[in-house]
């Protein structure tokens, strides 16, 4: 600890602290532009100039470490002048164009103009200005207000993990521009508008439609990935206008990806429905919820539930914890434990699929290894994390297939196609075993180990993790949307247990946990298998059946043979066609919960808005469902009650134990990686047009390696037939090395694309 | 003009070219006529005795020797910083961005005297565990570019440079880097930014590079003429360099004179020489006419008028004392007809058109003090414009992330120091008081 003075108030702080974070630690106000705690240090704007006594010259407190004995004056006459001549000079370029500047009233440089600007300006000059540039659909930007404090570019470089901005030009003509004709694409985007601390980048979507202090502040938790990112929903006439994060260090710190921060265009789309609805004659019809809850009743109290299972429940990742709660106590009182909400996996499993360690713990490990994950679209602000661990700490080793980490400093990166994986852990665990000594009973394993020969790469992998203290290995949950899912976080689970690693699975939607932890599905039923079983009647829940489950035929051939369907979902759509009855329930924002993030944090949150149309809450709907069908014990008045009891059930958790082996045989060939794009994983995101506006970005195309295009005799933007047990569809073909051999990446839940379904094998023809 | 091979210097005598001593040989710049006056015989005798850093370092303390630059850093201790306990690369880097308005010195040496440089350079890596080089040369200048590619490539074949020099063990690769012409190149943070492939622009400091240089490497970076007196001193002993000049200035320093002189061009003199003796040596004003200023050391120094400078000698103290600096030694002359106020207009330009942009005062400040300049000079100068010019001047300089803030003050702030009446006469005037008569 050094002593130092700020202001005359005597302190004692850690070396190699700044000024300003010494000053911000102890309120005293700096200040800044350039300066962010979670960016490097520019020194750029120099507002933050203080004065440091014995130094001729004002200190940046942003760049200025603290020293023995060091007395700064923030407030005496010299810091002042310096600070007002720096506002001098800030304002002199920029426009008095606040009354029509979307930035109005949250503006840092209006708010420190006001402490430290003149009332008038002595520039009397011409006055610079910067012509805009189209750099996406969701940020706009009026670089005329820029003041080249460069947050922008370096969030993009460093958390962004893309230089996707630069400051271009020199002197006066610096200005910030993108690559000749791209635009902003980074998944974490949306960050750059909260982080300019003038009106230069906007919100597309948002800007000219409130101003910020017309807004009430609400806070929720985003519900399209399993952080749990705390977020901010700006609303005004009960609208929702706008998405912030809300900050929490230990899960997402002061961002959020772009899909919680626009997706709320998605709320109020047009596919919202106000009133139940009624399938007639091919139409559908609205009705009043008495007459919806009637007939169901009607429908339901026909069905024999003397014999179990007659009933199928799915429901999406997505449900909060109270709805999954009434639904499982739905499903027992009509005799059913055919329910889940596994919709793309094949794997199941479900021991361990969480975390393993708190988010923030992530980067205390000394070496790391991801299997299986497309991070940037799966868990985009995760991925941040990662990128900055791996750059940071040289011992990040990823085993994928679709390289995301392109500009990512990894130990080991291993492209190979998803059949490869177990090789690969085998030969990993093989070379821990050799000097760990670890015991495995299974005789399936032992075997495979002995055939295994570990490669260069394995060795290194293996050796990283037995060299360090503390080491972690996380898959990614497209593991379980393999057929050998099971069987590769088996073999994970051993080397993890061998090296004694850290082991996580990082769950793909915002309350996977948490259903899990309820253990929902208490036999662990597949919703597969319960697709397969013809049912009397299915209850589906919050999800799209064709885009959101993994084979849009199976699911309708189920629906067709079953004599009642019943959805529960915000939107309607030509997917809802099997259905009998569709009751309106509304998106999060409408709804109080719970989400269950990947590291097992509880987080409850109310509804932003009432309910639009007659519209509610899931859990409102299931409860007067039950007092319909005149089930006991669903006289809940708060959904707060309805978590008080689904946290005794989480107590009564069962644990799953872990299935040995079971080989099974791959054929090789041309594999499918199924990536679902960050902006496409769910009803609402799907919904969200801004967010699916940007040109760039590779729609209604599949990538494959350049190498298997030449062995397979494809050229780029040809046209090829792909075919899979469910259908067929037309597609461009788009080289990319990224992709490994062998394989075709598919984009998910898209409307060219969902048809297939999500396989692992497909085949592909010139068309 | 130029004498060569003398090593008997005091103050009296007229040149003394150390840094160009090869200048007046024919073939200059080649490998043989640099061999013929004694050339790599240091690096030799320095590996063969395996002479300490150390001492070395304690040789160049002796002499003086000031950084050329600009700057007037004594080199020596500037050596001793560069931590030799460090593993891994360590660079020197050889700054000849020279790009201010009038100076071109180090483009000469490059051009008559490469291998001097090269042998100065080997010898500093030696002392401060260097295994790579580089000479970034202005990006503006090509010929100079070639001839050093040239010498490179003479010294590789002969073994001054690569592995093992000499066979005596030492290996160390020197490249030349070509800029693109940007002045604030010649600062050193940019420079090295531009040698990593980045934008030219300043870092912030600390740390300095002896310590987080290129790649995050220790990286020593001094002037070309710096560099090129090293093998001198080494040969003849820090002594007799000190000698050479007076006291607080050892050595030589080269003048480039430019301006309204009748024989501009680079004049390597003693230190202490008095301005007047340079002024005879370049033949005086030009066309008979009185001297008006001086700009002894390039823009970034303050103007000096006639009076003051007629009294100044040529070194570190004799011209602080005078109220500038031996700056690079671009020696600017200016006759009587010279407007002050356009020569401003045009020195300002330079600076806001220079600047990097990265930070407020600078990138604001220049291009908002060049347009009042204009104005003036456009005839529609106001009578606050002046203190407007002192003001904003005063709010650029000591705030900026590196020296381009304060090299641009210094003009306005001297030129109106000295002749605020011109700029009086031109605003009241709607013209220059040079124009008074038409």
């Amino acid at each position: 600890m050094i002593k130092i003075k700020i202001d005359g108030k005597a302190l004692e702080v850690k070396p190699k602290t700044s000024i300003i974070e010494v000053a911000d630690k102890v309120g005293i106000d700096i200040p800044r532009f350039c300066y962010h705690k979670k960016l490097s240090v520019a020194a750029n704007c120099r507002m933050c100039l203080v004065e440091v006594k014995n130094f001729a010259k004002p200190l940046p407190a942003c760049a200025t470490q603290v020293m023995e004995g060091m007395e700064i004056s923030t407030k005496s006459k010299f810091t002042k002048d310096t600070q007002k001549s720096v506002m001098e000079f800030l304002l002199i370029n920029h426009p008095l164009d606040c009354p029509i500047c979307d930035q109005g009233g949250e503006c840092d440089l209006q708010d420190t103009a006001v402490a430290y600007g003149a009332s008038k300006t002595r520039y009397t000059e011409e006055k610079r200005v910067v012509f805009d540039k189209n750099i996406g659909p969701l940020i706009s930007t009026d670089l005329t207000r820029c003041i080249q404090c460069t947050r922008c570019v370096r969030f993009l470089k460093e958390v962004g993990g893309m230089a996707e901005l630069g400051l271009i030009g020199r002197g006066e003509h610096a200005e910030i521009s993108a690559y000749v004709d791209k635009s902003v694409e980074s998944e974490l985007s949306g960050n750059i508008i909260d982080l300019c601390p003038v009106g230069a980048l906007t919100s597309k979507p948002f800007r000219y439609s409130a101003r910020s202090w017309e807004l009430s502040r609400r806070s929720t938790i985003a519900c399209h990935d399993s952080l749990g990112s705390n977020i901010e929903a700006h609303v005004k006439d009960n609208i929702v206008k706008r998405v912030i994060p809300k900050e929490n260090e230990s899960i997402n710190e002061c961002w959020i990806s772009d899909r919680d921060r626009f997706s709320y265009e998605g709320l109020n789309h047009k596919d919202r429905i106000n009133l139940p609805l009624k399938r007639e004659k091919n139409q559908w019809k609205e009705i009043d919820w008495e007459e919806a809850y009637e007939l169901i009743e009607k429908n339901i109290t026909d069905i024999d539930i003397k014999k179990s299972n007659k009933i199928g429940i799915i429901c999406s990742p997505q449900s909060t914890l109270e709805e999954g709660f009434l639904l499982k106590k739905i499903a027992k009182e009509l005799n059913t434990s055919h329910i889940d909400y596994r919709l793309l996996e094949k794997s199941f499993s479900e021991n361990n699929n969480w975390l393993g360690c708190k988010i923030d713990e992530i980067e205390s490990h000394d070496a790391i290894l991801v299997v299986g994950s497309n991070l940037k679209h799966d868990q985009p602000l995760l991925a941040h994390r990662f990128r900055r661990y791996a750059n940071k700490r040289n011992n990040f080793s990823i085993i994928t297939s679709y390289d995301d980490f392109y500009s990512t400093r990894c130990l080991e990166k291993v492209i190979v196609n998803p059949s490869a994986y177990i090789n690969y852990l085998l030969m990993i665990l093989k070379q821990v075993q050799l000097s760990t000594k670890y015991k495995i009973n299974s005789e399936v394993i032992k075997n495979l180990l002995k055939a295994a020969k570990p490669s260069n790469e394995a060795k290194r992998i293996a050796k990283s993790l037995l060299s360090n203290k503390s080491k972690a290995i996380f898959l990614g949950h497209q593991i379980l949307h393999l057929d050998d899912g099971d069987n590769i976080k088996l073999v994970a689970m051993h080397i993890a247990q061998a090296v004694g690693a850290t082991f996580g699975l990082i769950p793909g939607y915002a309350n996977s946990v948490g259903l899990n932890e309820l253990n929902l599905n208490t036999d662990n039923i597949s919703a597969d298998k319960i697709l397969s079983q013809s049912k009397e009647a299915y209850i589906m829940m919050n999800f799209d059946p064709l885009y959101d489950y993994h084979s849009p035929k199976k699911i309708n051939s189920a629906l067709k043979k079953a004599k009642f369907n019943l959805a529960i979902s915000p939107y309607i759509s030509d997917s809802f066609k099997e259905f009998d009855v569709v009751l309106p329930m509304t998106p999060f924002t409408e709804t109080s919960g719970t989400f269950i993030n990947m590291e097992k944090t509880i987080q409850s949150f109310s509804a932003v808005t009432p309910p639009v149309g007659q519209s509610r809450p899931g859990w409102k709907i299931l409860r007067v469902l039950a007092n319909f069908l005149q089930l006991e014990g669903f006289s809940y008045d708060s959904s707060e009650e309805v978590k008080t009891d689904a946290m005794i059930e989480m107590d009564k958790k069962n644990e799953f134990s872990l299935n040995d082996f079971k080989p099974s045989n791959i054929e090789r060939g041309l594999e499918v990686l199924n990536v679902v794009r960050a902006n496409d994983s769910d009803m609402i995101v799907r919904r969200a047009t801004s967010l699916h506006q940007n040109k760039n970005k590779d729609q209604s195309c599949c990538l494959i390696n350049p190498t298997t295009m030449l062995e397979e005799g494809l050229i780029e933007g040809q046209k090829i037939k792909i075919s899979s047990s469910e259908a067929e569809i037309l597609i461009n073909v788009k080289a990319d090395d990224n992709v490994c051999l062998n394989a075709v990446v598919i984009y998910g839940k898209q409307d060219e694309t969902f048809i297939l379904g999500m396989h692992n094998k497909v085949k592909i023809k010139k068309a | 003009m130029l004498n060569n091979n003398s090593h008997k210097a005091s103050i009296n005598s007229e040149v003394f070219p150390i840094c160009l001593r090869t200048s007046n040989l024919e073939d200059s710049s080649s490998l043989q006529t640099y061999l013929s006056i004694g050339g790599y015989e240091q690096i030799q005798r320095i590996l063969k005795d395996k002479i300490s850093p150390e001492k070395l370092i304690e040789e160049i303390k002796i002499s003086g020797l000031r950084g050329r630059g600009g700057a007037g850093f004594p080199t020596g201790i500037k050596w001793s910083f560069i931590p030799n306990d460090s593993d891994g690369t360590k660079y020197i880097v050889c700054n000849s961005d020279e790009g201010e308005p009038g100076t071109f010195k180090d483009r000469e040496i490059i051009k008559k005297n490469p291998h001097q440089l090269i042998e100065g350079m080997i010898i500093a890596a030696y002392i401060m565990g260097a295994q790579v080089g580089y000479n970034y040369i202005h990006g503006e200048i090509w010929e100079e570019y070639e001839s050093f590619e040239k010498a490179l490539a003479e010294a590789k074949k002969a073994n001054f440079l690569g592995k093992s020099i000499c066979g005596l063990g030492f290996d160390f690769e020197l490249y030349a880097f070509h800029g693109y012409g940007a002045y604030i190149c010649g600062e050193e943070t940019a420079l090295i930014e531009s040698i990593e492939g980045k934008k030219g622009q300043p870092r912030f400091k600390p740390p300095f590079p002896a310590t987080y240089g290129i790649y995050g490497r220790p990286t020593n970076v001094n002037n070309t003429e710096t560099y090129a007196t090293i093998p001198w001193i080494i040969q003849n002993g820090g002594e007799s360099f000190a000698n050479i000049g007076v006291e607080n200035s050892g050595g030589t320093k080269i003048f480039s004179v430019s301006g309204h002189v009748e024989r501009p061009g680079n004049y390597e003199i003693p230190m202490g020489m008095p301005f007047k003796t340079l002024l005879e040596l370049s033949g005086g004003v030009w066309k008979g006419r009185k001297l008006k200023a001086v700009i002894p050391g390039g823009p970034s120094t303050p103007v000096l008028p006639a009076a003051e400078i007629m009294k100044t000698t040529l070194d570190y103290d004799g011209l602080k004392n005078s109220g500038s600096s031996v700056g690079a030694g671009s020696l600017i002359v200016m006759d009587e007809t010279t407007c002050m106020v356009s020569t401003l207009k045009r020195l300002s330009y330079f600076f806001y058109e220079e600047s990097c942009g990265q930070c407020t005062p600078c990138r604001e400040g220049t291009g908002w003090v060049y347009r009042v300049i204009k104005r003036i000079v456009d005839g529609k100068g106001k009578p606050e414009d002046i203190d407007l010019l002192l003001d904003v001047s005063k709010k650029i300089s000591g705030r900026t992330i590196c020296a381009l803030g304060d090299a641009a003050a210094v003009p306005v702030l001297s030129f109106i120091k000295h002749f605020k009446d011109e700029f009086k006469y031109f605003i009241k005037n709607g013209k220059s008081m040079m124009d008074a008569n038409s």
